[in-house]
């Protein structure tokens, strides 16, 4: 399947270095704020963009994201609002890909169909939803594929071998890595176990691998790098929203430098590796 | 509304899937994918194994007491003058209530599985005595999630739990209730994956939880059968029974859902009232969605965004309810009503003043539906309840409620 993920990715191959794959909660701390920052991802050094889709019950993630959902919900945004938000997020950037990310019942809810058709129309390219394994992929995953949109899994440290083909069936886009058991935003561990993961995901299969949760800093986005084909950035995002909304202070400003750091990690990756 | 045909057999869910008809399923992330598999498998070899049943039911018998009693309550039918009415007395258990019959079934699994940790999460705190309890025989270490509202007013049994060597962690995310607190439970089970087993208290969660919960509660209903046969001679009329989460309601129900001419009610907390935002029955005014990793009735906005439940028993305080109830509603073979707080506290003097028994605010909406229904019924006829668990814990609500200082 051809998207603007694939073709990111093709790009950045030529190029020599993996992506930068930035998590930001839609509609946190409200809905224009928000947009803004979406807006000032791509030239910060963002390659992907994971759009947040608030739920009131986030159970695989930790207290930055949940509490950054929360205030999404309590200014009012809806998935009909993040739907809104890629839409005015195309109007002038058609190229960087939109990956929905958040839980099942939201989508389930606005009804799949009319939820994919719309999403299709936002300019959306994938979705990554949480609660949804290989087992319930006639919910969301097939009709997803059908219509022309990435369904992008998360494979974890206990998706072994043996499971390892059913979680990447039905694949597409790229695969997600959780470097760990746990919720989103803990510690990362240790990074050689983080390599040697990619490197068995990438023996089943041909697709890109990122790797998320967990990575903070420049250092962890340059040491992942040297082995993952993207790295994905979440909850440190959404905490510097959280800090710069506190503070009085323009969040744009502090994710754009937060992102800038993060991109300088993520482009010097390869060339590390080489050497 | 157009029916889906009646099927068969109402006993035979749910399919490999996990699925009663649409509702159940399993929504959970990857991470927890390989263990519910392996539970699964777990589960499977169990139910089958003459061993895994033997040391169940010596410990149903010796530890908790059963077979609980079947009462028939001679003042209550008396003082409302149609239906006899029977309790089939779960409250005499050990703990306290029905929850350690599910929780001995679980901790065998545990141990079978060679797990080293347990957590569960619990509202009224019921369910985290009853796994503290077996944590504590069984010699397993114990961590109980529950919502720090919830901490506050059922006090009794957090320091119960915390003697019974568990460790209690408050919840303060959303509004510090069960469905809060399952959250969290989940979160430390993602996390902790290798070691830890989920001891979920109710009929609800992802594929095999809710048929396991089911089939360790059934013994309710199985023991019930024998009883009211021995008792009357024949089945009863009506079932009632409370429902939360619904984990006794469907141990009492299941073994009878295929005796059509017996009539199923189960009772939802109706909280202030149906018309406000301040109740808990996700059957009568909530509609199917995701949650908790099950699909089933839920409380939720337009949105898809789970609303907080309201009652005044917090072990009902729960926006979803078990998938096969969900199930067992859109087939028609199980009428689900609500009970609002204020005839819950009545029935729950009632029953204390007349029949000498003081039950928890759970049974208490059950009860208050039996004394709607018992007056309009024939003498001839038979009601089983299903009293659930006893009230101690709960005076101190009651006595608030009723205006009461301790």
């Amino acid at each position: 399947m051809k998207t603007r993920i694939s073709d990111t990715f093709g790009r950045l191959r030529g190029e020599g270095r993996p992506a930068l794959v930035t998590y930001f909660m839609g509609g946190d701390p409200n809905y224009d704020a928000s947009l803004a920052i979406m807006k000032a991802l791509p030239a910060a050094g963002a390659d992907i963009i994971e759009l947040g889709m608030p739920f009131s019950d986030p159970m695989a993630d930790g207290p930055a994201i949940q509490a950054a959902g929360l205030r999404a919900l309590r200014a009012g945004q809806t998935l009909q609002k993040t739907l809104q938000m890629a839409r005015d997020f195309r109007s002038n950037d058609d190229t960087t890909p939109i990956v929905m990310m958040g839980y099942y019942n939201p989508i389930y809810s606005f009804g799949v169909d009319r939820f994919l058709q719309e999403a299709l129309s936002a300019g959306i390219d994938g979705l990554i939803i949480v609660d949804l394994p290989p087992e319930m992929d006639e919910e969301l995953c097939l009709p997803a594929l059908k219509a022309g949109i990435n369904f992008i899994r998360l494979a974890t440290p206990t998706t072994d071998d043996k499971r390892l083909p059913t979680v990447l069936s039905n694949t597409s886009g790229f695969v997600y890595y959780v470097s760990m058991t746990g919720i989103t935003g803990s510690a990362l561990p240790d990074t050689s176990r983080v390599a040697a993961a990619v490197s068995r995901i990438k023996g089943h299969t041909e697709l890109p691998v990122c790797v998320g949760f967990g990575v903070k800093t420049a250092e962890q986005a340059h040491t992942i790098g040297q082995s993952a084909d993207g790295v994905v950035v979440g909850s440190a995002i959404v905490s510097a929203v959280a800090e710069a909304t506190d503070k009085d202070e323009d969040p744009v400003a502090a994710v754009s430098e937060l992102i800038s750091g993060l991109a300088g990690g993520v482009r010097t990756a390869r060339l590390a590796a080489a050497e | 509304m157009n029916l889906p045909a009646e099927p068969n057999s109402f006993r035979t869910g749910p399919d490999e899937q996990g699925m009663f008809g649409i509702f159940g399923g399993r929504f959970v992330a990857e991470t927890l994918m390989p263990l519910i598999l392996e539970l699964q498998q777990a589960w499977d070899n169990a139910k089958t194994d003459p061993e895994f049943k033997a040391e169940l039911e010596h410990l149903n018998k010796h530890y908790t007491g059963r077979p609980s009693p079947l009462y028939f309550a001679e003042q209550l039918t008396k003082h409302l003058g149609g239906a006899k009415i029977y309790f089939k007395r779960d409250e005499l258990n050990h703990t306290g209530s029905h929850k350690i019959n599910n929780c001995l079934g679980q901790i065998l699994l545990a141990k079978r599985m060679g797990k080293t940790r347990i957590i569960a999460e619990t509202g009224a705190g019921q369910h985290g005595v009853a796994s503290a309890t077996v944590a504590a025989r069984f010699g397993f270490p114990c961590a109980v999630y529950m919502g720090a509202t919830d901490v506050e007013r059922q006090s009794p049994n957090v320091f119960r739990m915390k003697l019974l060597g568990a460790e209690v962690h408050p919840v303060t995310a959303g509004n510090g209730t069960l469905k809060d607190a399952m959250n969290e439970a989940l979160r430390d089970w993602v996390t902790n994956v290798e070691s830890t087993y989920y001891l979920i208290g109710t009929a609800a969660g992802p594929h095999p939880y809710p048929e396991m919960v089911r089939d360790f509660q059934s013994v309710i209903g199985t023991e019930t059968r024998q009883q009211i046969v021995e008792a009357e001679g024949r089945l009863p009329d009506l079932l009632v029974a409370a429902v939360g989460g619904g984990s006794n309601a469907i141990g009492l129900f299941h073994p009878f859902l295929d005796d059509k001419d017996i009539a199923i009610v189960g009772v939802e907390a109706g909280g202030e009232g149906l018309s406000g935002d301040k109740h808990c029955a996700s059957l009568t005014a909530g509609r199917p969605g995701v949650l908790h990793g099950n699909r089933t009735y839920l409380l939720q906005d337009d949105d898809g965004q789970i609303e907080e439940g309201h009652s005044i028993s917090a072990g009902l305080d729960y926006p979803g309810i078990g998938p096969e109830h969900s199930w067992l509603k859109e087939s028609g073979r199980v009428e689900y009503v609500p009970i609002v707080d204020d005839e819950a506290l009545e029935a729950f003097q009632l029953l204390t003043r007349i029949e000498g028994i003081i039950p928890a605010l759970e049974p208490s909406h059950a009860l208050a539906e039996v004394i709607k229904r018992a007056p309009k019924m024939g003498k001839d006829q038979i009601i089983v309840m299903n009293l659930c668990g006893r009230g101690d814990k709960d005076v101190f609500t009651a006595a608030k409620h009723l205006g009461v200082e301790l």
